[in-house]
């Protein structure tokens, strides 16, 4: 229950859509590394947001009692997103989208397809080739995918049902290094463009939403602050601060000063 | 390989699960294994020889020898 009062609320609806979906929150979470499951589930609610992206990995057969997140995330609170993290190539991420769907929430998935362990950059090639197995499959396919063009409007044409461009590498916390890129990709793709990885604190997210994508997804950023419920409010304020921004048509930047007070009416 | 459990009678052969060696009894369906390990069949699934056996078959699907299962669920991941 989110304890956070806001103002920040536009006067008209602004839903994000994608796949046929709506959702109220713009702010998309993962659920990877918190201390356990009840602070997982405090900033998954303080945080407002909808959607939540899952890992799928062997059960621990040794664990005694290992309990299944799905004791601690309600599907119907909850829309779970299965990604194919920790996939190097097409062959496993299809593997690992295909095993999230039978679990028999939905056919969405976060698809990952990594090139490269140390910075988790994707493989596009393995990418796009991953997109048209899985959109042939009927599933709803979000892919993780760097700030190129050229990249995202083939995974556009390859069905993609959003974009996911990332800021900055996956756990990084640098923030959006590329703001232009990011631009690019909004001017011209059709799909939603949802900003993923590489955010680090609030200022980064109400900046990338102040280029008018139509989300962000972040993890890290939450889960290794000092104060994840904490930070989980002020990501909340930001997304929404950072989309009111953009809605409300920021003025333009200028080199020279325009006062701000009347130039008449001075004392002689 | 079968052997010959000889407490009881029973015949085990060997599979593997989640990468690791073990002995099941001859006839034994993957939901006896899911019940062997305490695991509710609703929050995992099941892949054996590299295909997803649904929910709906696992009390139909009999193991032999040399199966590769993997049983896998959802946890914390960005």
């Amino acid at each position: 229950m989110n304890t956070v009062t806001t103002n920040w609320a536009t006067a008209d609806p602004d839903p994000l859509t994608i796949g046929g979906r709506t959702f109220e929150s713009r702010l998309i979470l993962g659920t990877g590394k918190y201390r356990d499951a009840e602070q997982t589930v405090a900033a998954l609610r303080a945080s407002g947001a909808e959607m939540v992206t899952v890992a799928v990995r062997r059960v621990d057969l040794d664990a005694t009692k290992e309990e299944s997140l799905l004791h601690h995330l309600d599907p119907r609170e909850f829309f779970l997103l299965p990604n194919t993290a920790g996939c190097y190539t097409e062959e496993d991420a299809v593997r690992y989208a295909r095993l999230g769907r039978e679990a028999g929430l939905s056919d969405w998935v976060k698809l990952e397809v990594i090139g490269d362990q140390e910075t988790l950059l994707p493989d596009t090639d393995a990418l796009l080739a991953a997109t048209r197995t899985l959109v042939a499959e009927g599933f709803t396919v979000l892919p993780y995918t760097n700030d190129d063009l050229i990249t995202a409007l083939k995974l556009q044409d390859a069905g993609a049902a959003a974009v996911m461009p990332l800021a900055s590498p996956i756990g990084s916390g640098l923030g959006l290094l590329n703001p232009l890129n990011i631009r690019l990709l909004k001017n011209r793709l059709d799909v939603p463009i949802i900003v993923d990885a590489g955010v680090g604190t609030a200022s980064d997210a109400c900046a990338t939403m102040e280029l008018g994508v139509d989300g962000i997804l972040m993890n890290t950023a939450l889960a290794a602050a000092d104060h994840p419920v904490l930070m989980a409010h002020a990501m909340r304020q930001a997304v929404e601060a950072g989309r009111a921004a953009w809605l409300a048509g920021r003025m333009p930047k200028r080199e020279w000063a325009v006062p701000s007070s009347p130039s008449t009416g001075m004392l002689d | 390989m079968l052997t010959h459990d000889e407490e009881d009678g029973t015949r085990m052969f060997r599979i593997e699960v989640n990468g690791k060696d073990r002995e099941v009894p001859v006839g034994h369906t993957v939901a006896d294994l899911l019940d062997d390990l305490e695991l509710d069949g609703r929050l995992v699934v099941v892949e054996l020889n590299r295909q997803i056996i649904r929910r709906t078959e696992i009390g139909d699907v009999v193991l032999k020898g040399e199966d590769r299962m993997e049983i896998v669920h959802f946890v914390g991941g960005g």
